[in-house]
């Protein structure tokens, strides 16, 4: 083989690589628009999503290492605030939850972090206190086993659940 | 569990000579390790029966254990047994060097054991084969149940006499074993001598129980239980069962370690979305404040004269390691490199603390001065964190998981250790998954 057939048949590799790497980000973005389902890194989805009433989703989901609550996570809450005025005798506790991609003992920190945004929130809009605990489960439950940026995106959460 | 009765009746047959040839550095990675020879101990024939224990191949066993010691730690090698050319009792009496040198072992060890009156006696000696002398020897007595920590023991002190410094055999783990699918692990306490054997589980699985430690001056334990779903600090003793909640806090409280002279609890406390680190002294109960900040402040560790504590906190908007004094006065960040940081992990040698890093996805383990400079990273891996330090302060073990599929397929954790000085990475043997170790002191001393 003479050097001009190598250099050939390295510019040929390199096109083809090329190829596969456009072919890989080409393939990427379209699981990005068929998810669809992630804002920023907040899920917005409804998978994994329950409903305390008709119209009154349980959870509201984070962004990585933050507990701040987003637009639509401040709509839910409203709905559930609603929903808790209606229901007087109702008490809830609010669960709080992290992905896995962070050290065990600061995920159960971030996690009643989260827990207690959502239930400033709550009273905020009128409920008392007294009606809302929280608990934190750090990275110890999550909703999507999957190793993946979409499971990780509704592991973040804090979920509203019924006690009585 | 029933306490473990040990005595000891050492003496030294001969005075050690300090004017050996053959030593051990362990503070670099070793890529040339010493060739050792581990002659099975000699079993004396007027040696008794002992309930169920095979007394013939006790001598066996022994050195069996005290080989495996020694490959893992990664500064020796055990030669293999079918070159011997020596029987154990002559050996023992005093080697023919040449015939030891010919199959290239630079040290031998050599013993005799005896079981009378439910006594076993055992003794073992370390020659020293280039210089052709011994180089230490060592008897003593104890129950015949405990052979497996005489062989600890033996290899402790083989590793003290050729390396300089204190062993980490006769120790144990105390871990959180994992079983069943991602989304509902139960965890259970488990423990297990630092060999991977002997293991006992220590909770039913009926609760979720998290970061176990070991009291540095006994057999005592903190960790994290959601027992009735209040997730809370408890103490543990190992010996009798007995639990207690650690105070009384109107929250959450977590990521506990003693104090090194063990008569405190560090921990969080996370009240209405802050996390803030207390510490309760075990006798007399008072409870004291140490960080009061709107941060997340967790994962404490006191250096070993306690003037220090190492921690994690957010308050700079991202996980970071700092440091204080010990009243929480004088809080220095000391993590500036490339990513965040997190469980910090005071040696017990003082010179160095141990991390968790992440940065672009992946996750280090790395150690570093007290000051934060010199970072070394020792590990890189999908997820890995929560260093313990052997009680010699040379080894890391911490535990790692791998990537989990559609179904959480896949995903497994497991115990890790690794020298600190980077070599000698190595997979423990663990019944089940396994998670959260620590490393406790040398239960001898």
């Amino acid at each position: 083989m003479n050097l001009g057939e190598k250099m050939t048949l390295k510019s040929n590799l390199k096109n083809i690589l090329l190829v596969i790497f456009a072919t890989l980000i080409l393939s990427a973005c379209s699981t990005a628009k068929k998810t669809g389902d992630i804002d920023g890194d907040v899920y917005t989805g409804k998978e994994t999503v329950e409903y305390l009433a008709a119209g009154v989703p349980d959870r509201v989901f984070f962004a990585t290492n933050k507990s701040s609550l987003t637009t639509a996570s401040r709509a839910t809450l409203r709905k559930q605030a609603t929903f808790l005025r209606k229901n007087k005798n109702l008490n809830v506790t609010i669960e709080g939850h992290a992905d896995e991609r962070g050290t065990r003992e600061y995920n159960l920190a971030l996690g009643e972090r989260r827990a207690n945004a959502a239930r400033d929130y709550l009273m905020t809009y009128g409920i008392s206190g007294k009606r809302i605990s929280v608990i934190s489960y750090g990275k110890e439950k999550p909703v999507n086993p999957k190793s993946s940026p979409l499971a990780w995106s509704q592991n973040r959460r804090s979920v509203t659940v019924k006690v009585n | 569990m029933k306490k473990i009765i040990f005595t000891f009746l050492f003496y030294f047959l001969f005075l050690i000579k300090s004017f050996a040839l053959i030593e051990v550095d362990i503070t670099r990675g070793n890529l040339d390790p010493l060739p050792i020879a581990v002659s099975p101990l000699h079993v004396d024939v007027k040696s008794d029966n002992y309930k169920d224990l095979k007394v013939k191949e006790l001598g066996e066993n022994i050195s069996e254990i005290i080989e495996k010691n020694f490959k893992n730690t990664g500064l020796f090698n055990p030669l293999k047994k079918d070159a011997f050319v020596q029987k154990p009792d002559i050996a023992h009496l005093k080697p023919r060097f040449e015939d030891w040198r010919l199959i290239k072992a630079q040290a031998l060890v050599t013993g005799k054991l005896l079981i009378k009156d439910e006594k076993l006696k055992v003794e073992f000696r370390l020659w020293d084969l280039t210089a052709a002398q011994e180089m230490t020897a060592l008897a003593f007595t104890t129950t015949p149940s405990n052979w497996r920590r005489v062989a600890h023991i033996i290899s402790d002190k083989i590793y003290e006499r050729l390396t300089g410094e204190e062993g980490y055999f006769d120790t144990r783990i105390i871990y959180v074993a994992e079983s069943g699918p991602k989304s509902q692990r139960i965890k259970k306490l488990a423990i297990m001598d630092q060999d991977g054997s002997n293991t006992k589980y220590l909770t039913l699985g009926n609760e979720l129980v998290l970061t176990p430690r070991f009291n540095p001056t006994n057999q005592m334990v903190t960790y994290m239980s959601y027992f009735r779903n209040m997730p809370r600090v408890y103490l543990l003793d190992i010996e009798t069962g007995t639990q207690e909640v650690v105070g009384n806090f109107p929250g959450m409280t977590f990521a506990p370690r003693f104090s090194p002279d063990g008569t405190k609890i560090i921990m969080s406390f996370a009240k209405d979305g802050n996390s803030d680190i207390y510490t309760m002294d075990l006798e007399s109960r008072v409870v004291e404040r140490i960080t009061e900040h709107s941060s997340i402040d967790t994962s404490p560790s006191f250096s070993p004269d306690g003037k220090f504590i190492a921690f994690n906190s957010d308050r700079s908007g991202l996980q970071q390691i700092y440091v204080m004094r010990s009243d929480g006065s004088n809080v220095k960040r000391v993590t500036f490199g490339k990513g965040i940081y997190g469980t910090p992990v005071w040696s017990p040698r003082g010179d160095l603390i141990a991390f968790t890093k992440m940065h672009k996805g992946r996750f280090y383990i790395g150690v570093m001065r007290t000051d934060g400079t010199g970072e070394r990273l020792l590990t890189e891996n999908y997820y890995q964190e929560a260093p313990s330090w052997s009680p010699n302060g040379r080894v890391l073990v911490f535990y790692r998981e791998t990537k989990a599929g559609d179904k959480g397929e896949g995903f497994t954790a497991k115990l890790w250790s690794i020298d600190i000085t980077g070599y000698n990475e190595r997979k423990l043997s663990t019944k089940t998954d396994a998670s959260d170790p620590s490393w406790s002191s040398l239960l001898s001393k």
